[in-house]
């Protein structure tokens, strides 16, 4: 006592802060890992610490609503008989039906329709209200294959085959028994209300040289005309890519660690993979390397929130990105209007994570038929589509600026970077410097 | 009967003409010559048509098949009928890995021997192997039924869901959650329509053990961690 007199103020660990306390203790009282949807939380090298230059002396800028600057972008030019064409580089990222609900999945349908660009499916299948509401819908071929058949591969505009993803490199599907219902264990041929971990690998290839028979007999499947993805998590970008255009992708999407999951063990999400930040160039480099950088189609995803790092992914070298979680926000996901709902959760409008439940007040991340109805499909989609709209008035705002008259025109020397670990992973130089940290000796 | 040469013919021109015909065709009996371990023979053929590949073929012959009657006079590479929806493969010879893996319906009929991870995510697909079936069969096995007149390898029915495996040999070990389960009168049934269907006779459906999932790893809990 006489030893703290006066008094020094509590203080608590920078190691053992209040969220790890608190994660100890639920751990010892409930004996399982935490399970939660969103992306990684903690703070990582990210496009703000970016910074574009703008023109000036050396380059002049467009004219803002005169001058053109085309936002187009094709997508699968190099085997399909019919490439995607899209008006904006900005698509929504594959979310599952089972995670989501039909009205949430209408709804992403709608929004992408209107502002003309694609929609993808998940693990769970393709339902009949997405496809009829989503022009351009790409069809994911997971490990699970639930769902999977000919006819929707056949009706599909692309097919994306998963290898993995950003929130969980090396990890399956999760979905909790909860979310369950008669449709969604009827479309994933599972007895209802069990907890369903669906498969890391894929059930018929290992490696990238069966993959390349395994992406043939998709092609012999579709006659050729679809275009192929593969995605990857952030885990090797360099040799991903380099693997994935070996086994004959005609676009490869790279999810960096921050992108978003339905449901994922908490350590999964924040301890696999890399930063988005830090898959771009390795990436860009295997398919320049290769003499394919441009002829097959790279598109970036997590953490993808505005239009400044859409112009950030794409000076980088990515032809497009795709939104999960911002897209759910735009929807009406952790809308502080229904705080009052998050509270009864034990939580706050903007933290709420826990999509794996399927008590989502916002009536997205929920298979509850009474929640789900909340969620109107055709105002909901308007809303998505202001956003991606929005989105791609910032992107040509900013190309504009720095001169270009195509999106794809940004170019890593319009960058600069605000710190140290972004320069190194940007490979851009440090703001007010002319130096890239890793690139030559120092 | 059209025959197609795969010597002369490219594999596309093949896969093109079977997937044009309509519910209806006359054009019923199709034969391919020279096959030589070709991948995605007759893959996604959606037509009730017979089609008879007389030599060994690659990977994923009559991949998400629906319909037809698929013969491969030989034997066939990896993921067989992999998907298939409907119709029936016959395989006269063995089938490597992955035979029938994430099948929704039809049957597939195995003459020899299946290797490793035969039946793998079947989701509705009937399989009969003659022979024996390699480690890890049945794996995540969700609905459909998995006939072995052989012996199975290591670790059968590892994490099975629904799915239904009836082995009339040994087998060597069973994988996580899957037990033996009684042989009941509807299981008897079940499995004397899968043998007469199959073309098997000869044998009796009392000299088959039926396994199946015990359903304790359904809903995770701590104590069984250890079972993974
Ligand atoms: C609710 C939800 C469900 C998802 N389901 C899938 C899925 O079924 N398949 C898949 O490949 N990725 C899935 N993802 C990941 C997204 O496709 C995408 O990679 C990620 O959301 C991008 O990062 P972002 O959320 O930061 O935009 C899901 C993401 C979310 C948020």
């Amino acid at each position: 006592m006489t030893y703290h007199n006066p008094p020094t103020t509590p203080r608590k660990s920078a190691t053992f802060d209040d969220y790890t306390l608190s994660e100890i203790r639920r751990a010892a009282q409930t004996g399982i890992y935490d399970i939660r949807g969103a992306g990684a939380k903690r703070k990582l090298p990210h496009f703000d610490d970016l910074l574009f230059l703008g023109a000036s002396m050396s380059r002049y800028p467009l004219e803002g609503y005169r001058e053109r600057c085309s936002t187009a972008v094709t997508l699968g030019t190099r085997y399909a008989k019919k490439p995607i064409e899209l008006k904006t580089p900005i698509t929504i990222a594959g979310m599952s039906f089972g995670a989501l609900s039909g009205n949430a999945k209408e709804a992403l349908g709608r929004g992408a329709t209107l502002a003309g660009t694609s929609t993808t499916t998940g693990d769970g299948g393709m339902t009949p209200e997405e496809r009829g509401h989503s022009e351009k819908l790409v069809y994911q071929y997971l490990p699970s294959r639930y769902g999977m058949n000919p006819d929707d591969l056949r009706r599909a505009d692309a097919i994306e085959l998963v290898v993995g993803q950003g929130a969980k490199p090396g990890g399956g599907g999760m979905l909790l028994g909860q979310k369950i219902s008669d449709r969604v264990a009827e479309m994933r041929t599972l007895p209802k209300g069990i907890d369903q971990r669906s498969s890391c690998r894929h059930p018929d290839w290992t490696g990238p040289d069966d993959l390349e028979i395994k992406i043939l007999e998709l092609r012999e499947i579709t006659d050729w005309e679809k275009p192929i993805y593969i995605k990857v998590g952030g885990a090797r970008p360099y040799y991903d890519v380099a693997l994935a255009v070996k086994a004959g992708a005609d676009v490869v999407v790279v999810d960096g660690m921050q992108g978003g999951t339905a449901a994922t063990q908490e350590v999964f999400i924040e301890h696999v993979g890399q930063p988005t930040l830090a898959c771009i160039r390795p990436a860009v480099q295997a398919l320049q390397d290769l003499g394919m950088h441009r002829k097959v189609q790279l598109i970036v995803s997590g953490g993808i929130r505005n239009g400044a790092d859409v112009a950030k992914a794409l000076a980088l070298g990515a032809d497009a990105v795709a939104v999960g979680t911002a897209a759910l926000v735009a929807l009406g996901d952790n809308d502080p209007a229904l705080e009052d709902e998050y509270r009864k959760l034990g939580t706050t409008a903007g933290a709420y994570d826990d999509w794996h439940e399927g008590r989502d007040p916002a009536g997205i991340t929920t298979q509850n038929p009474e929640l789900a109805q909340r969620l109107d499909p055709v105002r909901a989609g308007r809303r998505l589509a202001n956003y991606l709209k929005v989105m791609t008035l910032e992107l040509q705002t900013i190309a504009r600026a720095a001169g270009h008259n195509h999106v794809h025109n940004l170019e890593p020397e319009d960058l600069c970077a605000l710190t140290l670990e972004a320069a190194a992973m940007a490979r851009v130089p440090l703001a007010g410097t002319s130096w890239i940290p890793g690139q030559g000796n120092f | 009967m059209r025959s197609i040469d795969l010597a002369k013919t490219p594999l596309r021109e093949l896969n093109q003409g079977l997937h044009a015909l309509k519910d209806g065709t006359n054009e019923t009996e199709w034969e391919v010559l020279n096959p030589r371990g070709q991948h995605a023979i007759a893959a996604g053929v959606d037509a009730p048509v017979n089609v008879n590949i007389r030599g060994a073929v690659g990977y994923y012959c009559a991949g998400m098949n629906k319909q037809a009657t698929v013969v491969v006079h030989g034997s066939s590479g990896p993921g067989t009928a992999e998907n298939m929806m409907s119709g029936q493969v016959i395989v006269k010879g063995d089938a490597s890995q992955y035979a029938g893996a994430t099948g929704r319906g039809g049957m597939l009929v195995i003459e020899g021997n299946a290797s490793s991870r035969c039946g793998i995510s079947m989701k509705g697909i009937d399989i009969i192997v003659r022979g024996n079936i390699g480690h890890m069969s049945a794996f995540m096995a969700q609905t459909g039924n998995l006939v072995v007149l052989g012996d199975a390898g290591d670790a059968l029915g590892d994490s099975i869901y629904e799915a239904k495996l009836y082995v009339r040999g040994s087998v060597k070990s069973l994988g996580a959650d899957c037990i033996e389960k009684e042989m009941r009168p509807e299981h008897h049934e079940a499995l004397s329509a899968l043998l007469k269907k199959a073309g098997v006779d000869g044998v009796k459906t009392s000299e088959f053990k039926r396994y199946g999932s015990s359903r304790k790893l359904y809903n995770f809990n701590i104590d069984n961690a250890d079972a993974y």
